[in-house]
């Protein structure tokens, strides 16, 4: 008798918990969830510009707990469902950035950010971005000259981006503070460099002038510059190309 | 003037040597070799009498923590405190001598040059942020003390249990502020009364500081921040010098109370008599009259 009564009590719970199921699939919430993607390449491939130790902390510590963060955040938010670009622009909320804002846009920074680099990059990029690089800032010198004077000049923490206008159709080097990003303008990003003071105070301590030659030199990764900027052709016509005539 | 005395004294020195010397002419050679050097260094020195005469530059300084670099070990260690205070600090400080040589900030007091260069919240070129920094580092380094933390006394415990409810209280919702900073500035913990109404930028007087920029704690602790937070409350804290500011609050507040006491009155007085605003109506004759 008794076992049958626990049966039957274990069953009715059961469908107690399917009815609980049913009812809430109907209003159900999809919770976000995003993931921690890897530098495409080793930890300790870029020695020894960025250290093993520096890739450890900084994507092991500093751009999970981003991501860990930013999926708890997202637990109690109704934003959910985007894409992480789409999650950028929504937070900046237009200038009055909402709380996920910041976990959001780091993630999205970082991740552009180990892409922005690999082993044995620097030097010049190839043809095209070369050619428009030299349209839009004069010389290729000129523009590192531009690249390096605004990481210098930012003061506390920001980020450092080569950017496609969408408006004036042409490259530009911009500084911004803390976690903003080019997609809140509507720009579209080739490179980044991250002048958080967590990403070169254990290689460089304070010498941000040689972290910054260092990247331009050694790390940054014009292949993926010239991919990007073919996908940006894609939405910003930039004019036919100067092709030489015979 | 006390320049110039030195060289009357070298050119006093180098005159009684001569009386001494022989009289080889290897000797005068020498002699007038050492006249010439003197000579040029007394132009040097007169040069920059001279400049001292002209215009008096007061540079900021870099002050140094009231401890040498190794005595905050192990809780912030000497390589932090050689790059924090003697490459951070100190650039900060040279490059605003830079930027500030010349413009009509140069001469004033660290204070001063942080209130004006903010203008309000507008800030002025060239960079605010340098004074601010400065004066930040300064309050940083005083704020801490070898063998510090434990309790607050005194007056300061008794405002801090009203405030905050208890010690617990105020350290909670002073590590949650410095975890949750999230740009780069430094925060301030407010003494919630009015007592405590008085400048810099905000009309506010600091009590204590902690420099939650990487910079200050990345070689030791990386990306603990929240280690960091805890053991600048637990050991680095130096209750004395928050007292001590309280005191210096307290007395400035009540001056201040005072003054606009007295002013008040003045006023409320000047008032009664038709002459006040005479005076406004009509200003130069008025004030040549007065």
């Amino acid at each position: 008798m008794v076992h049958a009564v626990l049966c039957f009590h274990y069953s009715f719970q059961n469908l107690k918990q399917k009815d609980q199921l049913r009812g809430s699939r109907r209003t159900s919430r999809i919770v976000a969830f995003y993931g921690l993607t890897a530098p495409p390449y080793e930890l300790d491939a870029l020695e020894p510009y960025m250290s093993q130790k520096t890739l450890e902390i900084h994507w092991g510590k500093h751009h999970r707990a981003y991501v860990d963060n930013l999926n708890k955040q997202l637990a109690n938010s109704p934003l959910y469902g985007l894409t992480l670009d789409e999650l950028v622009k929504v937070a900046y909320n237009n200038g009055n950035p909402l709380p996920e804002f910041n976990n959001a846009a780091q993630v999205w920074n970082h991740n552009f950010f180990w892409e922005s680099m690999q082993p044995d990059g620097g030097y010049m990029p190839a043809a095209g971005l070369l050619q428009q690089i030299e349209k839009d800032f004069g010389s290729f010198p000129n523009f590192r000259e531009k690249f390096i004077t605004t990481a210098m000049s930012l003061f506390g923490s920001g980020w450092v981006w080569l950017v496609l206008k969408k408006e004036e159709k042409k490259l530009a080097v911009v500084g911004a503070s803390n976690a903003v990003n080019p997609l809140v303008w509507g720009d579209i990003p080739i490179i980044t460099l991250d002048m958080w003071e967590h990403s070169y105070y254990l290689d460089y301590r304070n010498d941000r002038g040689k972290y910054v030659n260092a990247f331009m030199d050694s790390l940054v990764s014009w292949q993926s510059a010239t991919a990007r900027m073919a996908r940006a052709e894609a939405f910003v016509n930039l004019g036919e190309p100067k092709i030489p005539v015979a | 003037m006390h320049l110039s005395a030195v060289a009357t004294d070298a050119e006093g020195y180098i005159f009684l040597k001569l009386t001494y010397e022989c009289k080889l002419s290897k000797i005068r050679i020498k002699f007038r070799k050492a006249c010439e050097k003197q000579k040029k260094k007394k132009k040097r020195i007169r040069k920059m009498v001279g400049r001292c005469r002209t215009r008096i530059t007061a540079q900021l300084e870099l002050k140094a923590p009231p401890y040498s670099l190794d005595a905050l070990e192990p809780y912030m260690s000497r390589e932090t405190l050689e790059y924090h205070w003697g490459k951070h600090h100190r650039g900060y400080v040279d490059n605003l001598n830079k930027q500030i040589s010349g413009t009509d900030l140069d001469g004033l007091a660290l204070e001063e040059i942080v209130v004006r260069s903010y203008n309000r919240g507008n800030p002025l070129p060239p960079s605010t942020m340098l004074p601010r920094s400065i004066w930040n580092h300064d309050f940083f380094w005083s704020s801490m003390k070898p063998g510090g933390g434990g309790q607050p006394r005194g007056v300061l415990l008794e405002l801090i249990e009203r405030d905050f409810g208890s010690l617990e209280g105020l350290l909670n919702e002073f590590k949650q502020a410095a975890l949750t900073q999230f740009e780069k500035d430094n925060k301030l913990v407010v003494q919630k009364s009015p007592n405590a109404v008085n400048p810099l930028v905000w009309d506010y007087h600091p009590l204590l500081v902690v420099d939650v920029w990487e910079h200050a704690y990345y070689v030791d602790y990386q990306n603990r921040r929240p280690e960091f937070v805890s053991t600048f409350i637990e050991k680095l804290i130096s209750w004395d010098a928050v007292s001590a500011r309280l005191e210096e609050a307290i007395a400035q507040a009540a001056a201040r109370a005072e003054e606009d006491e007295r002013r008040r009155e003045e006023e409320d007085g000047v008032m009664d008599d038709g002459d006040a605003i005479e005076m406004y109506l009509d200003t130069e004759n008025e004030s040549e009259a007065e």
